[in-house]
């Protein structure tokens, strides 16, 4: 929780700079955040590749283990383009791209907003980008709040469902708390698989 | 794009062979440093183009829509998931 808010802060931060002061272009440059995006993505292959929950996980695997991400992906996805019927502005397609951050609002955002950028232009890619950014930091949010209610009403996998790729961190200590221990791998292997899905649909979805 | 997807598989493969070595192990910190950076250069530039930040209302309210529907979607779905395949075993153990 203390981390969500702390990235608030410092998006806010971002954003009244922004507002209050004229910005040096090479700040804003779209080179500068993708070397940024490629860092961050080096850092998180070798996270997942020099912990012990990939090789655990290989070592006694669960088939049934699968269907909790694939849930989480049909499930959001199904749902996004419906909320697109409500959304005159984008197609179906965009909204699933949004919905497919599954709560991974640096890297969605971004993508989006990069994707898009070819099709559309500047200024709606970067308003579908900024839809995606707090649609997802919205989704984190209230999966962290939500989840000892997910937990009662729809199953313990829910509170680990809603969490999208948050579930392996910001969220786990949450769905630990309410779901117990041994949700812990369950959890890990959900937030990696979606992890590695978002550039895949997001990219999907761009180019539809 | 494709070159993310390289990047991260490059580390994974960095990651896993200096899995013994323990700086590699450090990573949690910087990701959420090099989050908050790209964050903080996404928020200078949301600040500084006028017409996003003259329509920002209704962009939240979009993304409290999609956000509750990607929820209540994988709500769901996981809900039915677990009826169908998790709990009988559940009872068993209890």
């Amino acid at each position: 929780m203390k981390s969500s808010i702390f990235v608030l802060v410092v998006l806010g931060l971002g954003v009244i700079l922004g507002l209050s002061f004229p910005v040096p272009d090479f700040l804003l440059d779209k080179s500068l955040s993708t070397y940024i995006l490629y860092a961050l993505m080096l850092q998180v292959g070798i996270s997942l590749g020099c912990s012990d929950s990939l090789k655990k996980l290989v070592r006694n695997f669960d088939f049934r283990l699968l269907l909790i991400p694939l849930s989480t992906i049909i499930g959001t996805l199904i749902f996004s383009a419906a909320a697109s019927l409500l959304l005159s502005k984008w197609t179906v397609a965009d909204c699933m791209a949004v919905g497919s951050g599954f709560a991974y609002y640096s890297l969605s955002s971004l993508l989006i907003t990069q994707l898009k950028e070819a099709s559309v232009g500047v200024q709606i890619a970067s308003e579908l980008g900024t839809i995606a950014l707090l649609t997802n930091i919205f989704r984190e949010l209230m999966s962290l709040v939500g989840a000892p209610w997910f937990r009662k009403y729809f199953g313990s996998l829910a509170p680990v469902s809603a969490a999208g790729v948050n579930s392996m961190d910001v969220v786990l200590p949450t769905i630990t708390r309410f779901s117990g221990k041994e949700m812990i791998p369950v959890a890990i292997l959900h937030g990696i698989l979606l992890d590695m899905s978002v550039p895949f649909f997001v990219t999907l979805f761009c180019q539809m | 794009m494709f070159s993310i997807l390289i990047f991260m598989l490059t580390g994974i493969a960095l990651g896993y062979r200096f899995r013994h070595v323990v700086l590699f192990h450090k990573t949690e910190k910087t990701i959420s440093i090099t989050i908050l950076f790209l964050l903080f250069f996404f928020g200078l530039n949301i600040g500084s183009n006028q017409s996003l930040i003259h329509n920002f209302s209704s962009f939240g309210l979009q993304a409290l829509l999609l956000a509750v529907a990607g929820l209540a979607g994988s709500l769901i779905m996981s809900w039915i998931t677990y009826r169908l395949f998790f709990r009988k075993e559940d009872r068993h153990e209890k």
